[in-house]
């Protein structure tokens, strides 16, 4: 009998299911050449991109007023997207989990409505209803606001797009830990914001933080509806993917993909916060199995 | 403090879980709210804890302490089925929960807390556990916690929802015992809800046996006992057989037998009769008590009680009940002819009945 090196015993595969070796090799070649051609080398490909002409080119471009301008806008128009989000993604979470109301059944559906819609659309209903030709636009206009074109526009197309990611996360989890806690919290002489922040909030942290991280990374990478409400004005209106593209048909590749990859920065950092926050998701839900043996 | 519902009227949509129920608790009252499930019970008691309103002018509940007399609303203690726990903290901030929120003119001080918290959980028997977290907790001890956390508030009302439902026999005998003997240590006035008559009998001053949305009957355990005033309390109380008879002149015949049944108004008519299984008596012979003959079916004699069904000559099937020693001192076996004599019979005229 030989002695098996020691593996650390973490996955153990069976006999009765392990494939030959040549076609485990085969089948961990295809997965990785996969990977690679399509996510790996693209991101490598900005990154090389962006550094073609070195690391001073590559600061250069991103100290381009223009560029800046666009990275201040994705941060305000974020910066707004998700607390206002955040705000209605806990409300609706809470009001759907905790109450019976008539019309229930409609406002979950309605919470998934940006899922189901093209950005491109999300954008042109702004316009219809904002613009100088819709419905409030002449009435906005009188009094000197302007909406399409211009941040407002910005931020309700990303409000509308991110607006399902913190409710979607939050409702499952507010459902399974019902209403008991804040009964007997509220019983014990807690008031209604001395219970959310000792009892509910501690419960749903880490599924909010997920919701806010993915609520984010969505709100600096749409495309499609600010495209259509922003009217691409160079250093006004234009966002950091919008600028992106504005790099790129100048022609002007670094400064193209130093933005981008900013971008990708971003997804990258989004990746591994919501690595941690889903470890420590998956820590609770073992300490919820563990009580309930 | 006294508690006083007046006719509460509670509806779930189309569903009434209430339907006008009074009820007068007294202080330092130790009361069951017992009941079959969707009787009600646990809205009642979730009416009196505030968690519930009653519907739109049906009804009200009304605290009133002698001593306090313009104390306002009262501190209400409340034990929930599952606890309730907040999972997230420790025991010691659970139980320190409800001081902790209080407004800061009526806070006490940290070291205050502290030792309050440490007092009750020495109360409650878990002075070793401040730091544990509820998940690490047998369910034993976690109903102890949740018991801990609700008198920090000192409340004047204890309200207890299935207090011990979830627990296993042993833990729960225990646990009942303990809690009787807590209640009348620190004069509260109780109030806990149960299915388990058993528990009602053993726990409780006073039992409010609850049906359908309506309060079916309440007293003592015994005069609900021995005295229940509906069919419905009969049944509810523990195995029962039934009869259908009538009631001619002073005597209630049933079963091939005519038992004295003496009654205000001398009513005639036909009946239900209700006899327990234990208020039966056995004989070989037949004697001057009312009694019908029957053939012994089957014994089950492990336990306390000896149980036996029996077949009556009319075709009914009798459930008896006697104690170890009757039973050996008659010799009887399965097939056995026996003389079955009623001790106590409950009646209940058809029109009355529910």
């Amino acid at each position: 009998m030989t002695m098996a090196p020691d593996v650390g015993g973490e996955r153990r595969i069976s006999r009765s299911i392990a494939e030959p070796a040549l076609v485990r090799w085969i089948l961990i070649l295809v997965g990785l050449g996969f990977l690679g051609v399509f996510i790996i080398l693209p991101l490598a490909a900005v990154f090389a991109q962006a550094f073609e002409k070195g690391i001073g080119p590559y600061l250069e471009a991103l100290r381009e007023p223009d560029t800046v301008s666009a990275i201040k806008l994705t941060l305000i128009a974020a910066g707004i997207a998700v607390p206002l989000n955040l705000a209605f993604g806990i409300a609706a979470a809470w009001a759907i989990a905790k109450f019976e109301f008539r019309g229930k059944s409609i406002l979950v559906a309605l919470i998934d409505l940006p899922f189901a819609v093209s950005p491109v659309i999300a954008g042109l209903i702004y316009v219809l209803v904002f613009g100088l030709q819709g419905w409030l636009g002449p009435w906005l206009a009188e009094r000197g606001i302007r909406v399409i074109f211009a941040l407002p526009g910005i931020v309700l197309a990303t409000v509308f797009v991110t607006f399902p990611f913190v409710a979607r996360e939050l409702i499952p989890q507010m459902e399974s830990l019902g209403n008991e806690e804040e009964e007997a919290a509220r019983i014990l002489g807690a008031n209604g914001w001395q219970t959310f922040l000792r009892v509910t909030l501690p419960n749903i942290k880490w599924s909010l933080l997920y919701g806010i991280i993915l609520s984010n990374a969505r709100a600096m990478g749409e495309f499609g509806a600010v495209s259509v409400v922003s009217g691409h004005v160079r250093g006004e209106t234009n966002t950091l993917t919008l600028h992106v593209e504005v790099l790129y048909n100048e022609y002007n590749f670094v400064g193209a993909f130093a933005a981008a990859s900013l971008l990708c920065l971003l997804a990258l950092v989004t990746l591994a916060a919501k690595a941690i926050v889903e470890w420590k998701l998956r820590a609770e839900v073992r300490a919820k199995a563990e009580r309930s043996r | 403090m006294t508690i006083e519902v007046r006719g509460v009227t509670k509806t779930f949509g189309r569903f009434t879980a209430l339907d006008g129920v009074s009820l007068l608790v007294h202080t330092g009252d130790l009361v069951a709210l017992l009941g079959p499930s969707g009787s009600g019970k646990t809205t009642l008691l979730r009416i009196i804890a505030g968690l519930e309103i009653p519907d739109p002018g049906e009804g009200s509940v009304l605290f009133e302490d002698k001593d306090a007399p313009d104390a306002g609303s009262p501190r209400v203690g409340f034990v929930f089925q599952h606890y309730a726990l907040f999972r997230h903290m420790t025991v010691f901030d659970n139980v320190a929960f409800g001081l902790r929120v209080l407004r800061r003119r009526v806070r006490p001080p940290r070291v205050e807390i502290r030792r309050r918290v440490e007092e009750l959980l020495a109360l409650v028997q878990l002075e070793g556990l401040a730091g544990r977290f509820p998940s690490q907790l047998s369910g034993g001890q976690r109903q102890r916690v949740a018991l801990a956390r609700a008198l920090a508030i000192q409340p004047k009302v204890l309200l207890l929802d299935e207090p011990f439902g979830a627990l296993d026999a042993k833990v729960r005998q225990e646990l009942r015992r303990w809690l009787k003997g807590l209640h009348h240590r620190i004069q509260l006035t109780s109030v806990f809800v149960t299915h388990d008559q058993e528990e009602a009998m053993e726990l409780a001053d006073r039992i409010v046996v609850m049906n359908a949305g309506r309060i079916e009957q309440q007293g003592t355990p015994d005069e609900v006992f021995h005295r229940p005033a509906t069919e419905f309390v009969v049944n509810f109380l523990g195995q029962v057989n039934l009869f259908h008879g009538r009631v001619e002149a002073g005597k209630a015949h049933f079963g091939n037998m005519a038992v004295e049944w003496p009654a205000w108004g001398n009513p005639e008519g036909p009946v239900r009769v209700f006899v327990r299984p234990h208020d039966f008596d056995l004989d070989l012979l037949a004697s001057r008590r009312p009694s019908f003959r029957a053939k012994v079916e089957r014994i089950h004699s492990a336990g306390p009680v000896v149980k036996l069904q029996v077949l009556a000559d009319s075709g009914e099937r009798v459930d008896v009940e006697i104690d170890q020693d009757r039973f050996k001192s008659l010799r009887i076996v399965s097939g056995s002819q026996v003389y079955v004599s009623p001790k106590e019979i409950k009646v209940f005229f058809e029109d009355y009945s529910i």
